[in-house]
């Protein structure tokens, strides 16, 4: 789950990361109000989770409480790429003397935390990369023994940090590392971090990933869960626990197993269709869980035609047919069905749904993957 | 001959109590899988249908001689268990369990090389190993796993992904090619064990004489494998990779399937294993027809 540059904030306040003084906003009201209290001037920043807010006209700069309605009153309700600014960050404007970039990720090929450190913040950091790959210090961290102070101030000067600056990124390196590690972050980054004339270094911008997995030990991040970017579609399927994914497509997907999932959108897109959706209903396939995935599949008006991609291994074929039955028994459905059926026992299975009695204008049956992807493609387009 | 397991595996069940391991357990010691032993902290010296439960897994292996072990518990106790069986002297671990934190398998991950090196993690979040006839770990459903043949060339298969790995099974049972073992590694960040520690066990197993890979977006395993195929694997190859079509940024079900920064995607590695000499199928059928090639050349 990706956090709002706000959210982002807050949480780095939580391990101590020094961040500007501010509040959220989400009308020009309560911005005002917020920028008295932090003081003027302020900055006012359209919480999209996107890049180039800033090239878009979503952040501005306020000197006094008329420029802040005036700015508000612009940027909330405005549409960045597609996402439509709903709330707004407002801080005390900082001033700047310097901008560095930091940030902590799993490197998965070296299987260890991966610290990214830079004296050129501020910008794109592939940017940077890709200009002078030197100008970046990249540090493999063991897991098992996290980061010490000392090894932060060396990364600090290897990055060629000016030595003013030194402690305070490296005091910071350590506080964003347990952020990363305690806050399970799958990415935690500051850009830029920066250091101010008075000498102290902090926050002015927050990246953080959470990693769901962790969702179980962290109970504050139910608030963060409540304003997550989900269409409608997604929204509908997470209360029914699915796991979900909204695509561009007309055909509706369903399948048993991520793998598959992935492997069905693929084979859809192959024979010249477009998913609707990405859809795994996990090992088994009971009725309810079947009839929950339809209702999900049904909400999206875009979707033409639905192909269900089951693969029986210790789930048998009999047991996933009975649940498509029953499933249609409760779910009125737009758009027909082509279903493919494989694995332990589908012959089975098949012949439970050929004598459901289901017109096959409503449910047809293939044996393999690429010809059911082909039905339901040619349902969706209408032929 | 197969790789990691064989008839002479001992297994215990840490979970074999709860739900899933008890299904899983049984149907494994069913295949004929020598279930030794279960463990659930608390209910030592009762029994799960005759195999016997212990408190802890040194206890288990003391009493049974266990040297590979099945965990089947939940996120929040799975890194403790791994920890515990590596302790006790386990050297296969077979960890199904799916939603464990990524900084709690990195802590595990790095923990075991340095304190356990003898002993191996298959996992978490994988389907298990099978090798059809001999001995099966996990959720495999051994009926549609062909055994191998003495007579004919057989398969090994390395996989990301659970469903896709019984599809590999499938297509090979349907062609009537035999499979040595049948390897899942699991859909997670940090996996304890790779595409390229299978395929060195399979280019090293007499037994396995071509090899099926399935991977899927998210990360450079298979960029890393398909260098390690160029220098190291002579045996011939066909591959999967899942995901050509899925949107940058968004974790496909798995938590490691995923394609962010532009890196990890499908076609990256494709092109990779094409590089080093792999069939790749569009299809996980196409993969499986490929083999039914390859194994047809080598008869």
């Amino acid at each position: 789950m990706d956090l709002f540059e706000y959210q982002g904030k807050q949480y780095f306040a939580r391990f101590d990361i020094p961040v500007s003084p501010g509040g959220a906003a989400d009308t020009v009201d309560e911005a005002v109000k917020v920028a008295n209290a932090s003081g003027f001037p302020v900055v006012l920043k359209a919480q999209v989770q996107v890049g180039g807010r800033g090239k878009a006209g979503g952040i501005k700069l306020a000197n006094d409480a008329d420029e802040v309605r005036f700015h508000a009153g612009n940027i909330l309700g405005m549409d960045i790429k597609g996402h439509v600014v709903k709330r707004l960050w407002v801080e005390h404007a900082s001033d700047i003397a310097e901008e560095y970039y930091a940030s902590y990720t799993l490197d998965r090929s070296a299987k260890k935390h991966l610290l990214m450190l830079s004296a050129q913040g501020g910008v794109d950091i592939e940017e940077v990369a890709a200009k002078d790959p030197t100008a970046i210090v990249k540090l493999h961290i063991d897991p098992v023994d996290g980061i010490t102070e000392t090894t932060a101030r060396q990364a600090a000067i290897d990055a060629r940090i000016p030595a003013k600056a030194v402690d305070g990124v490296a005091k910071i390196l350590v506080q964003l590392y347990r952020c990363f590690t305690e806050g399970d972050c799958d990415l935690a980054e500051i850009n830029p971090l920066i250091l101010k004339p008075t000498g102290e270094v902090h926050a002015l911008d927050a990246k953080v990933s959470l990693d769901d997995n962790a969702a179980f030990r962290h109970p504050e991040w139910e608030e963060y869960r409540a304003t997550e970017e989900l269409d409608a579609r997604e929204q509908l399927a997470r209360t029914h626990d699915l796991q979900y994914i909204g695509l561009e497509g007309s055909v509706g997907i369903i399948a048993n197993g991520a793998g598959l999932a992935m492997s069905t959108l693929d084979v859809v897109n192959q024979v010249g269709g477009k998913a609707a959706n990405f859809l795994d209903i996990g090992g088994g396939a009971n009725a309810d869980v079947m009839a929950a995935a339809l209702e999900v599949i049904n909400f999206d008006k875009e979707v033409k035609s639905i192909f269900i991609n089951i693969f029986g291994g210790i789930t048998r074929g009999e047991e996933v047919a009975k649940g498509i039955v029953e499933a249609l028994s409760r779910v009125d459905l737009r758009a027909p069905i082509v279903i493919r059926l494989d694995g332990t026992n589908a012959e089975q299975g098949r012949e439970i749904l050929a004598k459901a009695g289901i017109p096959e204008s409503k449910l047809m049956s293939k044996p393999t993957m690429l010809e059911a992807a082909k039905a339901a493609v040619a349902l969706a387009n209408g032929k | 001959m197969a790789i990691f397991v064989n008839r002479n595996t001992k297994v215990i069940v840490q979970g074999l109590t709860g739900g899933q391991g008890k299904y899983h357990g049984l149907r494994n010691k069913a295949y004929g899988t020598q279930v030794v032993g279960g463990v659930t902290p608390g209910k030592g010296g009762t029994d799960v249908e005759g195999i016997p439960v212990f408190d802890t897994v040194a206890e288990a292996v003391k009493a049974t001689g266990a040297d590979a072990s099945f965990i089947a518990v939940p996120p929040k106790a799975a890194s403790a268990a791994i920890l515990e069986a590596a302790a006790a002297g386990i050297r296969f671990i077979v960890c199904i369990t799916e939603g464990i934190p990524a900084q709690d398998e990195a802590k595990v991950y790095n923990t075991l090389v340095r304190d356990y090196p003898n002993t191996r993690l298959l996992g978490p979040n994988c389907p298990g190993i099978i090798s059809p006839g001999k001995c099966n770990i996990g959720i495999t459903a051994g009926e549609i796993a062909e055994l191998p043949s003495t007579s004919k060339k057989n398969v090994g298969i390395v996989s990301r992904s659970g469903t896709l790995t019984y599809q590999a099974l499938y297509e090979l049972k349907q062609r009537g090619i035999g499979v040595s073992t049948c390897v899942g590694i699991g859909g997670d960040p940090v996996p304890g064990t790779n595409f390229i520690d299978c395929l060195r066990e399979f280019q090293a197993d007499p037994e396995t004489h071509a090899i099926i890979m399935i991977g899927e977006i998210g990360g450079s395993a298979e960029e890393e494998a398909a260098d390690f195929i160029k220098a190291n694997v002579t045996k011939p190859m066909s591959a999967y990779i899942a995901g050509v079509t899925a949107p940058a940024g968004k974790k496909m079900g798995h938590a490691g399937a995923i394609v962010s920064g532009g890196k990890g995607t499908a076609q990256g590695k494709m092109d990779a294993l094409r590089a080093a000499g792999v069939k790749v199928g569009q299809n996980p059928t196409e993969a499986g027809t490929l083999m039914a090639e390859i194994i047809a050349t080598l008869s």
